[in-house]
This record gives C-alpha cells, structure tokens and sequence, in this order.
C-alpha cells in the first residue's frame, strides 16, 4: 500500500437523495423499530420534516464514496484481505428522508504496521446547502500474508 | 425490562441498560442488511464462496449490520436528534443463529448550561457472552 496517500482530500460524491422506502429497508435490516423511521407524522411531532434515518445509515454513502480511495490501483491495497476494525460516526443531526448529500472523503492515514497495511477514511457528508450532517470515520486492516 | 430514554434530569454516572438487539440471526436478515447498505461482499451472502473459498465455517453478518443493530439501543437510550458520536470495534465475527445483546452504561456526565453532555459505553455480546462489537457514544441531553 502506498502510504503517500494520507492527507488525499477527493472531490465530492454525486449527491445521493435520501429516500423514505431507503430509510425503511434499512431499519427494517439493522431491527430500528421507531416510529419515526417510518412515520412521516411521528417524525414531524418529533421537530423533522420527515421520517428520519437509523444512526448507522450514513455508512450507506460514506463507504461507497470511500471506494475511490479502498480500489484505487494506485494505493495498492490488497481489499481480498480487508477487514473492518473500527468505524464512528460524528453526528450534528439524523438524516431525513428529502436530505440530498454529497460526501467528501479524507484519508486520514495510510500506515503499514507489522506487514499489515492500516487505512483510515473520512467521510464528510454535507446537505444540499453545504451543512455539514455527519462525519465517518472507517479503520480497515488489510492483514499481512501468512508465508 | 424495556429501555427507557435517558434524560437529563434522570440520567447518572453508572446507570447502564441492556437490550437484546439481534435474536437467533437469520441468513435472511444478512441479506436483507446486503441489500440495504449496498454492502454485496460474497463472505456475508455466499455460502460456497464463505466456506470452500475463504476457509469460514460459514457467512458471517456485516460488522455494520452489529453495529446497526447496536444502535438502536443508543437511540432508544439516548433518543435520535441528541447523538453527537457513536463509534465501535468490530471483536469477533457474528454467524447465522447468534443472538446478540447490547449493554450502554454512563461513563460520564457533564451538566453545561443548555444541555448535559453524556457519554456511555456501549459493549454487545453474543449468547455464549464473546464481546462482538464494543465503543462508546456520546449524546447532549438538552435541559
């Protein structure tokens, strides 16, 4: 893996709209049994304008914009053997669904230790309007061959 | 006994409460959870390439999928618009009839003017009790 490629900023992502049959098929896959991730109504008497998402579902935008970096040729990195360590998220607010995001994705780190390579991401994901809504960050350990 | 939102009158420094998040995990729901991330790595959905290819007993759920199923006690502790951070470790794999269970207990409080900021760690384990995903989350309670 090229480790120059910490500190790369990529341009944004196309915008992705957040979608209410979206935001239900994944609460319905991760058990999120709210009413507001269904319920337009309920989700307005909580102060949204509409049905927000379970606190995960950005991870949907962050790693496909992420895949810029993971399947870059260039980084090298072998993704047959990837595996996700860690993951967080920084949250101002949920999405909704009506939200129009775009993702701009930092490497933070690119480091090899111990023969195993060690990317960090993160992905701004921004409104329409250029609010910043959420930050994720994502560890992946792309582990040594065993000789 | 259900979970029951956090306040900031009522929340304290070691108040922890447990859910189970995942019961008896289907393959159905792995491939639901597939579906709807656009996560298609075959370890998660195909047999034969999971166990022949890459040398697993079988597939295995999405770290996010845990994650995910995690989070939905932090939500229902800590309620949806007042989650600042959420982050994990992915410890060990999770199999098609694991049952998961997820533990938040309040590490710290900070009462501010306008809100107290909350922080929780948050552990889940399967049903033989091997830690599957573990962090922390933080959440601003307003007053």
């Amino acid at each position: 893996m090229d480790t120059s490629f910490a500190g790369r900023v990529y341009p944004p992502s196309q915008p992705y709209e957040v979608g209410r049959e979206k935001i239900r098929e994944f609460a319905d896959a991760v058990g999120a049994a709210h009413p507001a991730h269904r319920d337009p109504a309920v989700a307005r008497a909580l102060g949204y304008p509409d049905v927000i998402a379970p606190t995960t579902f950005a991870i949907i935008v962050t790693t496909s914009a992420a895949d810029v970096v993971v399947y870059d040729p260039l980084l090298g990195l072998d993704y047959t053997r990837v595996v996700h360590r860690d993951q967080r998220f920084v949250q101002r607010r949920p999405l909704h669904a009506g939200d129009v995001v775009t993702v701009t994705v930092t490497v933070e780190s690119a480091r090899i230790v111990a023969g195993n390579a060690l990317l960090s991401t993160r992905g701004d994901v921004y409104g329409a309007d250029g609010e910043l809504i959420t930050s994720a960050y994502a560890s992946l350990v792309s582990r040594a061959v065993q000789l | 006994m259900a979970v029951k939102a956090w306040t900031a009158e009522t929340v304290v420094k070691g108040a922890s409460q447990k859910k189970v998040v995942i019961e008896n995990l289907t393959r159905t729901q792995i491939v639901m959870y597939a579906g709807a991330s656009g996560d298609f790595n075959p370890l998660h959905t195909d047999e034969i390439f999971a166990s022949k290819i890459a040398g697993y007993d079988t597939v295995f759920a999405h770290g996010m999928l845990s994650m995910g199923a995690t989070g939905t006690l932090v939500t229902d502790v800590f309620g949806n618009g007042t989650l600042t951070g959420y982050g994990v470790r992915f410890r060990s794999q999770v199999f098609p009839g694991d049952t998961l269970t997820a533990t938040a207990t309040v590490t710290d409080v900070a009462r501010h003017h306008d809100s107290t900021v909350v922080t929780a760690d948050i552990e889940t384990v399967n049903q033989k009790g091997e830690v599957v995903v573990s962090g922390t989350a933080t959440a601003a309670l307003p007053h």
